[in-house]
């Protein structure tokens, strides 16, 4: 029976903890009485037949006819499924998408459905490699349909392939991939690692297009997200749950098939990475020094390679189908058994180790732009109810933030951090006065529609995701950082965890609360 | 209110030689302004794209000389001029002055000439020294015969004719004074022409014209043919005049004359006292002429003389030492002195001029080589100049060395810099680490030039000749006050220390144009400002060359990546083994002719299957060319763009490597191979491909073609060989240049930019395609 998620005082035997800090991590001591470290649960137990469960599920949907009942010859079915965005790190093979995509493809084959179409929902994400593609879907798939042009990733760039559906109530313009909207049923495959995932936000973001994306993925819209894994407390959900009834009542049907991941997220000899200090043993205490050691002589690039080289162990806990809300709602519950750790208050310092992945660099680097989207971001809004951190308070980050850019991966953001960020750091005055420009560059466009880039505007969204940690904490340290680039990003550099400390008593006082975000993997913390 | 000597020069014709100078430019000034009634006839060479009257009027009534005039004359400036001043085109190097039709009958029309033409360079060559300062007064002396005329012919020549001897110099001719060698004039003159001619010869056989030609390569790269060519001439011209200067300098040497110019200017008095004929001739000879003691301005200087480079590398810590001894005397005459003696022996006429007038201070007046130190070196520590980090520079404390230690002690920093220059030279650096040698080239011509100075002025420093100025005086004397108050020419009137610290040093650091404020600034500045000046929008054209300047790649690499990625393990270490044995033969072609380069190299592509290609093509834009990108270059592409500028690219790449780059240019020009029916490339090129002096002709052609100016057209580029381009268009910039680039780039003046690969993106050892998976390795396309 996996032990529940829990919060340790720090005490005088509290061994040192892990922090992350890029493609190394460092064992800080945090000061003893005051503060305290968040653990997430341990890894929930497997299904123990996957397969199984994916044909049970999608022949026993939830307020939906079985997968079958909606497929015939002659129509237009198209399946789409999350990019690499999702799961960190990436999961071993198979993927949970292949599975679940051999299954609906077995069952369309029955059915007799040759009009079929896999698309990659990758939003305004950077195209994924043909490895990468593999990776998700398997061979099998991969050889059968690319080269048939019936595997492709979506393009929100492409003026002959994406369709108006409808508008909200809001004046929200719901603008899809054409052959989605046009087809006869959707099927949507979701990896669930986060709450913020799923529901409606898997079409309306991974297949929409920039105009479509824009009327959440704002400043004002992601101050008031609170946070991003609490849905009802969240104007970006709210926003795209809005254009789920337009897409509910004028889009095609859809039949969603969302599964959960268990915390299990590190293989071997990383797994001590995942385990509490002080219940290392000789061996994790030896595998870290060496670990720790080597990295600290391995050169940064290296360093990434083997990081981004970690496939995860992560099983599916559950699987479910059919219509989305029904479907959802299942599935936060899922994830919540697995992540959700309660709180009791919260605390004047928030500290988090940055590890070297983030949504939006897999196989790629952490670039400034994207720390700043991981700790404000996502860590930040690891929670429910309210911030791990009060308002006003201080958030320490550990991470070396280099000035390192992929050039192939994130060219707008090298462009973002010398023209945007030099100007402003303010979500607002970025968004009026420099977006569009950044949206509307035919360069950018480019490259996202023909290479592997991120959208021109995708430094903003990452800016935006950290616009409300950014609104709510008083001050941001980032310790170890490269001091000209973390003051670029607004932010305050401090080389060791006991200078943040000190630099922090400005704003907190003298012997403020502290707290550690045990991270990853994943938790969501709930705030009493 | 006219003086005696207005007076007596009232209505005459005066002719000058050497206007454009330094002495002529003030005596023009001042006939003009003091004599108010003479007209004068200017001898002006005329410049390659100007005339005589136009050289006149930019060279001389422009200079800053004449800004009293112009303030006394307002409007009526110009009318004035053209009323007294007759420009005639002619040449004192040739026979007859190259004067012809009614320039020649203006010019011997005059009533007096004065002669103040002179190469007066201390290290001019030796024919040409030859040919101005000592044949140049025989041939007016000879015109004038020609025509039947006898016009006041006042020759301008240098007290140190006397040469290098200590006490008293007279003011007689040297070959009548005790020291005379009885040279013969007309010996030396065909001696050093005859010189010349066999250095011209010499220049032109096969192994010196290889050794320029290769010197010019190293030099320039592979700039093309007639880049390489104009280059090679220029060395061989170069070559042929250091070998003059160097035999002036040994001739007039091995004669006891401390350079060239003293030693023809002394056979040049000779030469004309010998074939004067009926021409009264007056010789007036100044020593070291510096700026006015008071007219036009105190401090007026024209030009960089002989001081004042001594004087800024030594107020730059240059020149930590220069020879001399402190009891020595320095002897320094204002030029406004030198043009009222002058003018005083042609107002005295042919009858009462002395034959021989030496204007010089040391006889009467000496400035004492200690004074002058103190007095620099008091005024530099009070007055520093700033370096490029805005940090007064401290003038070094003056030890009176003597001039073998200094020479010693340059020749060795010189040489260690020439040898460092040399290594640096065949690095393959780019970018900051050839911008570094770019400076320390710098360093070294200013550690050549001091040891110039110290070579030709060291001996000026070291002669103790007293050059007598009784004549002087007697010319003097023989004044009305009012004239000596108007034309003054006393140097017992000059006070040294005055002189030194409140007008000739101030003026030396005006003219010399360096640091006088704390505080940094400059280059980045200057950059900056540049930088601005290529963004705006009034451009017209950008054209940016490919490897080096926007990608941190290469042909080879792009071949490479394409050749090996179909390939298996096996095949791929056969490819890179063989890669490897060839690379050194390539690099080796290139380096000579980037055409013959891309033609042979191109071959490679033959049999290539155009569609595999194609598609292997958009993952090489991904994998190789924005990997290699530098992004900061992508931005100014698209910053030209933004502003409305053509942006056009011109490569020797191929076209389907570059046509990812397709939305960021308007147009592209690029290597472009011909296709087989079958669907296979040929390994043939259509067209020449776009490299070296073919850029500068596409980038006009375009021009012409889109109607657009070649002056307003800025050109991104990495290589010395993309120089005719840069030379061709308005605003060239440099980026990371490379050794030879970086020199040219900061001595023209360029905008450098800098420009690297993102940090931290990825760097693949070699430049082979990623593994694919069999089935698509083995998929075939024909």
């Amino acid at each position: 029976m996996p032990r529940p998620g829990f919060v340790l005082d720090v005490d005088r035997s509290t061994p040192p903890t892990l922090f992350w800090r890029g493609e190394r991590f460092s064992l800080e001591r945090l000061p003893a009485d005051r503060s305290r470290i968040i653990y997430p649960p341990e890894p929930l137990a497997p299904l123990e037949n996957l397969d199984g469960a994916i044909r049970h599920a999608l022949l026993n949907p939830h307020d939906s006819d079985p997968l079958p009942a909606l497929l015939f010859p002659g129509m237009r079915l198209t399946i789409a499924f999350d990019d690499v965005s999702l799961s960190l790190p990436k999961m071993r093979r198979p993927d949970s998408r292949q599975r679940m995509i051999e299954a609906v493809l077995d069952l369309a084959a029955e059915a007799g459905v040759d009009d079929v179409h896999i698309i990659a929902a990758l939003g305004l994400h950077r195209r994924m490699h043909e490895y990468e593609l593999r990776h998700v879907l398997g061979d099998r798939v991969y050889d059968a349909f690319h080269p048939r042009g019936m595997l492709y990733q979506h393009d929100a760039e492409d003026p002959d392939n994406l369709a108006v559906v409808g508008t909200t109530p809001h004046g929200e313009v719901l603008e899809i991939n054409k052959r989605a909207a046009e087809s006869d049923l959707v099927v949507y495959l979701n990896v669930n690692q986060s709450a913020m995932d799923g529901g409606w936000k898997s079409i309306t973001t991974g297949l929409a297009s920039y105009r479509c994306l824009s009327h959440h993925h704002n400043p004002e819209t992601l101050q008031n997200t609170r946070s991003l894994v609490d849905r009802h407390k969240s104007d970006l959900h709210k926003s795209v749950w809005r254009m789920g009834e337009v897409l509910k009542a004028d889009g095609p049907k859809i039949f969603q098939i969302e599964t959960t991941l268990n915390t299990d997220t590190f293989p071997t000899p990383f797994d001590f990475l995942s385990k509490r200090e002080w219940e290392w043993n000789a061996k994790d205490r030896a595998t870290y020094l060496a670990t720790a050691k080597a990295l600290d002589r391995t050169p940064t690039r290296m360093a990434r390679k083997i990081f981004h080289g970690i496939e995860a162990p992560y099983r599916t806990t559950s699987v479910q189908a059919g219509d989305t809300d029904a479907v959802h709602e299942i599935t936060l519950q899922h994830v919540f058994d697995q992540q959700v750790v309660e709180v009791e208050g919260q605390t004047d310092i928030l500290t988090m180790g940055i590890p070297f992945i983030s949504p939006y660099n897999p196989e790629s680097i952490m670039n400034p732009i994207l720390v700043m989207c991981m700790g404000l971001g996502y860590l930040f809004n690891m929670y429910r109810n309210k911030p791990l951190v009060r308002e006003g308070g201080v958030v320490i980050m550990t991470h070396p933030t280099y000035r390192d850019f992929h050039p192939v991966h994130h060219p707008s953001y090298i462009d973002f951090f010398d023209e945007v960020l030099a100007d402003t750091n303010d979500p607002a005055v970025m968004s009026s006065k420099w977006e569009q420009r950044y949206a509307e560059d035919e360069w950018y466009r480019h490259l996202y529609r023909t290479g592997n880039a991120y959208h021109g505007v995708h430094p903003f969204y990452a800016w935006y995701w950290g616009a409300h940690g950014q609104q709510h904490a008083g001050k941001v340290i980032i310790v170890g950082g490269d001091p000209a680039t973390v003051r670029r990003l607004g932010f305050t550099p401090a080389s060791t965890m006991d200078d943040a400390f000190e630099l922090a008593t400005d704003t907190v006082g003298r012997s403020p609360s502290i707290t550690h975000l045990h991270v990853p993997a994943m938790l969501v913390a709930d705030v009493k | 209110m006219t003086t005696v000597i207005a007076e007596s020069l009232a209505g005459a014709r005066i002719a000058i030689t050497g206007s454009t100078g330094f002495v002529g430019t003030a005596l023009v000034e001042r006939l003009l302004r003091n004599v108010p009634d003479c007209e004068l006839v200017l001898l002006v060479r005329p410049g390659r794209r100007s005339s005589a009257a136009q050289r006149a009027r930019k060279e001389i009534f422009r200079n800053d000389a004449f800004d009293r005039l112009r303030e006394q004359l307002g409007d009526d400036f110009d009318a004035e001029m053209d009323r007294r001043v007759t420009a005639v085109a002619g040449d004192v190097s040739t026979d007859g002055l190259g004067l012809v039709g009614d320039d020649r009958d203006t010019f011997t029309s005059c009533d007096v000439i004065i002669h103040s033409a002179a190469a007066v360079s201390f290290d001019s060559p030796l024919d040409m020294a030859v040919e101005i300062n000592l044949l140049g007064p025989t041939r007016i002396a000879a015109l004038c015969n020609e025509v039947g005329v006898t016009p006041h012919l006042v020759a301008v020549s240098t007290c140190y004719v006397a040469g290098n001897r200590r006490g008293n110099a007279p003011e007689e001719l040297v070959s009548e004074g005790p020291f005379d060698m009885g040279l013969n004039w007309r010996t030396e003159v065909a001696a050093a022409r005859r010189l010349k001619g066999d250095s011209e010869a010499l220049s032109r056989e096969p192994h010196q014209l290889r050794q320029f030609r290769k010197e010019a390569r190293a030099e320039l790269g592979a700039a093309g043919a007639p880049a390489l060519a104009a280059k090679t001439e220029q060395l061989r011209e170069r070559w042929v005049k250091d070998r003059l200067v160097e035999a002036g300098r040994a001739r007039a040497a091995s004669l006891g004359w401390p350079d060239a110019y003293a030693y023809t200017k002394a056979l040049g008095e000779q030469a004309l006292t010998e074939t004067k004929g009926d021409v009264p001739v007056s010789i007036v000879r100044p020593s070291i002429i510096e700026s006015a003691w008071a007219e036009p301005k105190p401090g007026w200087i024209r030009g960089f003389r002989m001081a004042e480079p001594v004087i800024i590398s030594y107020a730059r810590g240059l020149l930590k030492e220069f020879p001399g001894v402190p009891e020595g005397t320095v002897d320094v005459i204002p030029v406004d002195m030198v043009v009222a003696a002058i003018i005083a022996v042609a107002a005295a006429g042919p009858e009462r001029a002395p034959r021989i007038t030496q204007v010089a201070s040391g006889g009467i007046n000496p400035l004492k080589y200690r004074l002058l130190v103190d007095n620099v070196s008091g005024w530099f520590t009070r007055n520093p100049i700033y370096d490029s980090e805005g940090q007064p520079i401290v003038v070094p404390e003056w030890t009176f060395p003597g001039r073998g230690r200094v020479q010693a002690q340059l020749t060795r920093a010189k040489n260690v810099l020439n040898r460092t220059d040399k290594v640096l030279q065949a690095l393959p650096l780019r970018g900051k680490q050839a911008e570094f040698t770019a400076t320390l080239e710098t360093k070294r011509m200013e550690v050549e030039r001091a040891l110039e100075y110290v070579e030709l002025y060291g001996l000026y420093t070291e002669c103790e000749a007293i050059y007598q100025v009784d004549h002087l005086i007697e010319l003097w004397d023989s004044l009305d006050a009012h004239d000596q108050q108007t034309f003054l020419f006393d140097p017992r009137a000059v006070d040294w220390p005055t002189y030194v610290t409140t007008i000739h040093l101030p003026s030396v650091v005006e003219h010399a144009r360096v640091k006088t404020t704390p505080g940094k600034s400059g280059g980045t500045d200057r950059m900056t400002r540049m930088r601005k000046q290529v963004l705006d929008p009034k451009r017209h054209v950008a054209a940016f060359d490919l490897e080096n300047t926007l990608i941190a790649s290469n042909v080879v690499e792009s071949y490479s990546w394409l050749a090996t990625r179909r390939l298996d393990t096996p095949e791929r270490i056969r490819y890179a083994v063989r890669a490897l044995v060839e690379a050194p033969g390539l690099l080796k072609l290139d380096r000579s002719d980037r055409t013959d380069f891309l033609r042979h190299f191109y071959r490679r592509y033959e049999d290539a299957p155009v569609e595999q290609i194609a598609e292997d093509a958009q993952e090489l834009f991904t994998q190789l060319v924005i990997t290699k990108s530098f992004p900061a270059g992508m931005r100014r592409v698209r910053e030209h763009k933004a502003l409305g500028h053509r942006t056009v690219l011109i490569t020797g790449a191929l076209d389907f490597a570059v046509s990812g780059l397709a939305p960021l240019f308007d147009e592209i020009v690029a290597a472009e191979m011909s296709v087989r029916p079958d669907g296979t490339y040929s390994g043939e090129m259509v067209s020449v491909p776009p490299t070296g002096e073919a850029r500068a002709q596409i980038l006009s052609d375009y021009c012409d073609a889109e109607g657009l100016r070649l002056d307003e057209c800025v050109a991104y580029a990495d290589s010395s060989s993309d120089l005719p381009l840069f030379e061709a268009v308005g605003f060239p910039v440099a980026v990371n240049p490379e050794t030879r680039l970086a020199a040219i780039a900061r001595k023209r003046g360029w905008l450098v930019e800098h420009w690297t690969k993102a940090e931290g993106g990825p760097r693949p050892l070699l430049p082979i395609g990623p593994m694919m998976v069999e089935r698509e390795r083995r998929r075939v396309f024909r």
